[in-house]
């Protein structure tokens, strides 16, 4: 019988090593580098202290930008859910031929690196910028609208690259629906709004919480979109750290910064999802 | 079946714009004869994708990248399939925290996993090298190889391996002739998803990257962040095409929507 | 008078008739099944009068009412889904209220209507559980209260059963038709269990390749199938090429092979014909007695009964005798079989399914 209770382990070794060496160990150095000091001439100095928190804690520029951070990832989150939501819903309703076709539309992007997407928004937006040439030219406007290094921009970015996993997870919820329970709705009298809003969106709401999960610790955490759309202007918590990296060097100060992202969205998720054990519960197990 | 209305047919034709527009942006500005970015282009040229023959750096950060690919996804999956069948396999204690543990690398924010691999490599002496750079991408990658085998894995009826033993085929047997190619689906998957994640990957990158082993993504921000010139677009174009034809690839042996929704696990 | 009237009612998909010139009426009161096996059309029919499907050409009228331009939803119709279709996130009295709340009842009259039917269900007690806390039997009460409470003219049942194990749906039968009866609603059952639309049914519609092969009470279908698919696919059934020599107003002379047969009185020409025998019509007799005489080539105890396949000059014939304790035959015993002439049922040549 040892032999057996070993098994799972000794097949999960290899994994289970890597992630020692490789993500518990770095993790925990980031975490005791937080506590370090630098000095700006010494560079890092090996002791043990709350500096940086206070630094960080009691610096309303921080504020602004851990701030700025998660109202970005809200109203993402926000967006993602209104359109993907009503887009799963249409995607399952879909002709077969259309419905292979748009997921291709959906989930390709994803597949494609967030940098070119971002870039392809960098030249839609711009002042000189696609959407306000065009704005221009049917004299719409006289002036270019400001939509590169705002958070509107980086917000408009970031549910591009969102949405497609709002969509998975709705999608992934509504398969699991049984397709009668409509046909019941309707025969009992509901009109097609109706049946969507008490029948499709009440079974799509685990999909839809879930989703709304991902989007958030990943826009909250995203780079790559506020690091070309916002630039130095607006910065967001990712974009701090890398500054802190890789031109302050003050990394003590860049591993508090990012021990507090961590911590705030792993306590933002552990909430969420008691929240929605306790209110789904009884329906879906 | 129930179809769709005037509304959901209208929305579903924005939202498809809106999904394809940057895209086609991209492509569109690639094609430019002129030394700056318009869309759209006043003319066809090539000019742009023949700059890419000049500039070296971008094929040699594309070909890191590719070898990175391959290798982190490779290892990946090597390491995940018998974690899979453990977690896969049945009860025991600690499954749970181990499953979570290696689906971890998704919740922490990637500029978290960035400067604590920068920090871990530094302090090795490894910052920079190819080595490092793999076993970084490695612990990325691996949630996402793990979800699609472990999808096969509990797919899989667990009396077809019996069936196999009680014919007298012994552990290694069983693994070789039922269990691998009965979840081969989802290993194909995993690696082909784990590939296209790591080929992509720019956040954590960015921070354990020397001039030596940049990657693509790498590459092409850095220049976005300081210049922007038609070059990045048609890079982009070349990088979209490759993305494109290996996703026509997968879902024809696939399906995308296999490949990423993960067979209802979760 | 009718309050379901179907006329030449046809459903093309493309190249295939799933549903061709059907016409049934059913009467106020009654409970009515559509037979036949998987693929007859029997689903596409129910789900044309449903709302869910548009029918190529024909009529579906309900009290007259031509429904033809009404939605689904305005049709007023009470269906029980082979799913059930219950609404997972809400509870039973939820569920079974939704009807009533997209009908604007007042939430007075709404509880005491929903109260009522859960007690005509025996779900009184369950009312605030979720579907998926429920067994299935339970389910398909959940589901049967929430399309009687609108108290429709038409109540659609598809395969209600079939997601039941064979005790539960024994049990569920008895019940179906109590609650049917005691809520005096119009029925409409679709079915490939013979057993469950004999039970059920005041009357019965056999499909076969999206045709009404034959319209009669369980007993006449049983007893006098009009068709050699029908007699086959309701019961078990002993078919008999034969040829029937005289035909006329008197007793039938049958001859299959060089064996001859006395029929019943039948008024078909003379000609290629199908004889069916019901195994439970044949005895074990005599030497002397029987009409033939054969080998026991397999013998199977059901508990409640014995069946015996017999090899005889007319081909293997099945017989199905009741246990009462007495000694049967063994395999390979040689046996007599007798039988009365009027219970051959002299059949169209061909039409043995």
């Amino acid at each position: 019988m040892t032999g057996d209770r070993a098994r799972p382990w000794l097949l999960s070794a290899p994994a289970l090593l890597l992630f020692a060496v490789m993500l518990v160990t770095p993790l925990v150095m980031t975490a005791i580098l937080s506590f370090n000091s630098f000095d700006f001439y010494g560079g890092i100095q090996p002791t043990f202290g709350f500096s940086n928190y206070a630094d960080v804690l009691g610096d309303s520029y921080f504020y602004e930008i851990f701030g700025r951070t998660f109202l970005i990832a809200l109203v993402t989150t926000v967006i993602c859910a209104l359109i993907g939501t009503p887009q799963a819903y249409f995607l399952l309703r879909m002709h077969p031929f259309w419905r292979s076709l748009m997921i291709l539309v959906v989930l390709g992007p994803l597949l494609i690196s967030v940098v070119v997407r971002t870039l392809g928004w960098a030249i839609l937006l711009g002042n000189n910028g696609v959407i306000n040439e065009a704005l221009r030219n049917i004299g719409l406007i006289e002036r270019p609208l400001k939509m590169m290094y705002t958070s509107g921009g980086i917000v408009l970015a970031l549910v591009h690259v969102m949405v497609p996993f709002m969509i998975l997870a709705v999608w992934a919820a509504l398969q699991r629906q049984d397709p009668a329970t409509e046909k019941a709705a309707e025969s009992l009298g509901a009109k097609p709004f109706t049946v969507f809003r008490r029948i499709v969106l009440p079974q799509a709401m685990p999909g839809i919480l879930s989703g709304s999960l991902i989007v958030f610790s990943l826009s909250a955490s995203a780079f790559a979109t506020p690091a070309i759309l916002g630039g130095r202007r607006v910065k967001v918590v990712s974009t701090t750290v890398y500054d802190e990296f890789l031109n302050t060097l003050n990394w003590p100060l860049g591993a508090a910064i990012a021990v507090i992202l961590l911590v705030s969205v792993l306590a933002i998720m552990v909430a969420w999802n008691r929240l929605v054990e306790k209110r789904f519960a009884a329906v879906f197990q | 079946m129930i179809r769709n209305g005037a509304f959901a047919k209208l929305f579903s034709l924005v939202f498809a714009v809106f999904m394809l527009a940057p895209l086609v942006v991209v492509m569109g500005v690639a094609f430019t004869p002129e030394g700056f970015l318009e869309f759209p282009p006043s003319g066809i040229s090539l000019r742009w994708f023949e700059a890419i023959l000049d500039n070296p750096d971008f094929i040699d950060a594309a070909i890191v990248s590719l070898q990175l690919g391959v290798a982190s996804a490779t290892i990946a999956t090597v390491i995940c399939v018998p974690a899979a069948l453990a977690i896969g396999g049945g009860r025991f204690a600690g499954r749970d925290a181990l499953q979570a543990l290696f689906l971890s690398p998704l919740t922490v924010p990637t500029v978290v996993l960035g400067i604590a691999f920068l920090r871990f490599l530094s302090m090795m002496g490894l910052n920079g090298t190819f080595g490092g750079l793999v076993f970084c991408h490695v612990v990325i990658i691996v949630p996402f190889v793990l979800r699609l085998v472990l999808a096969s894995v509990t797919g899989l009826d667990p009396s077809i391996a019996r069936a196999a033993t009680s014919l007298g085929a012994g552990g290694w047997t069983v693994f070789w002739r039922i269990t691998l190619p009965a979840i081969v689906p989802g290993v194909v998957g995993g690696w082909v998803l784990a590939f296209i994640t790591s080929f992509d990957e720019l956040t954590v990158t960015v921070f354990i990257v020397n001039p030596a082993t940049t990657t693509l993504p790498v590459k092409l921000f850095s220049h976005i962040t300081q210049t922007t010139d038609p070059l990045v677009a048609s890079v982009s174009t070349v990088a979209i095409l490759f993305t494109v034809a290996l996703m026509l690839i997968v879902d024809r042996l696939y399906g995308l929507d296999r490949l990423l929704i993960g067979e209802g696990t979760r | 008078m009718a309050i379901l009237e179907l006329r030449d009612l046809t459903k093309r998909f493309g190249e295939t008739i799933a549903v061709d010139r059907f016409t049934l009426s059913v009467e106020k009161g009654e409970f009515v099944s559509l037979l036949g096996p998987s693929g007859c059309g029997k689903t596409t029919t129910l789900q044309m009068v449903a709302g869910f499907e548009t029918p190529t050409s024909g009529s579906i009228a309900l009290n007259g009412r031509d429904l033809s331009k009404v939605p689904a939803r305005a049709r007023g119709l009470g269906i029980v889904f082979q799913t059930y279709a219950l609404f997972p996130h809400m509870t039973v009295e939820e569920n079974v209220g939704f009807g009533l709340e997209m009908r604007k009842v007042p939430a007075d009259e709404r509880k005491r209507r929903i109260a009522e039917t859960l007690d005509l269900v025996h779900l009184s007690h369950l009312s605030a559980r979720y579907p998926r806390q429920m067994s299935g039997g339970q389910r398909q009460r959940v589901a049967l209260a929430r399309a009687l409470v609108i108290e429709p003219e038409l109540l659609l049942l598809d395969e209600p059963l079939s997601n039941l194990d064979a005790k539960l749906r024994e049990e569920m039968q008895l019940e179906l038709r109590r609650i049917q009866q005691e809520a005096g609603v119009t029925t409409l059952l679709v079915t490939h269990d013979q057993s469950e639309a004999m039970a059920l049914s005041d009357r019965i519609a056999v499909m076969q390749g999206g045709r009404l092969i034959q319209e009669a009470t369980p007993f006449e279908a049983y007893d006098r199938p009009t068709n050699g698919f029908v007699s086959s696919f309701l019961g078990k059934s002993n078919a008999i090429d034969a040829h029937l020599e005289a035909g006329g107003p008197g007793a039938a002379q049958l001859r299959c092979g060089d064996i001859r047969l006395d029929g019943p009185v039948s008024s078909q020409g003379p000609g290629a014909v199908l004889v069916s025998l019901r195994p439970e019509r044949i005895e074990f007799c005599g030497e002397g007695e029987g009409i033939v005489s054969g080998t026991v080539v397999e013998r199977v105890f059901l508990g409640d009964q014995w069946l015996f396949k017999v090899k005889t000059g007319l081909g293997e014939l099945l017989v199905v005798r009741r246990n009462s304790g007495r000694r049967e035959p063994d395999l390979g015993e040689a046996v007599h079989l007798s039988w009365q002439a009027e219970h051959l049922r002299i059949l169209e040549a061909g039409s043995a399914a």
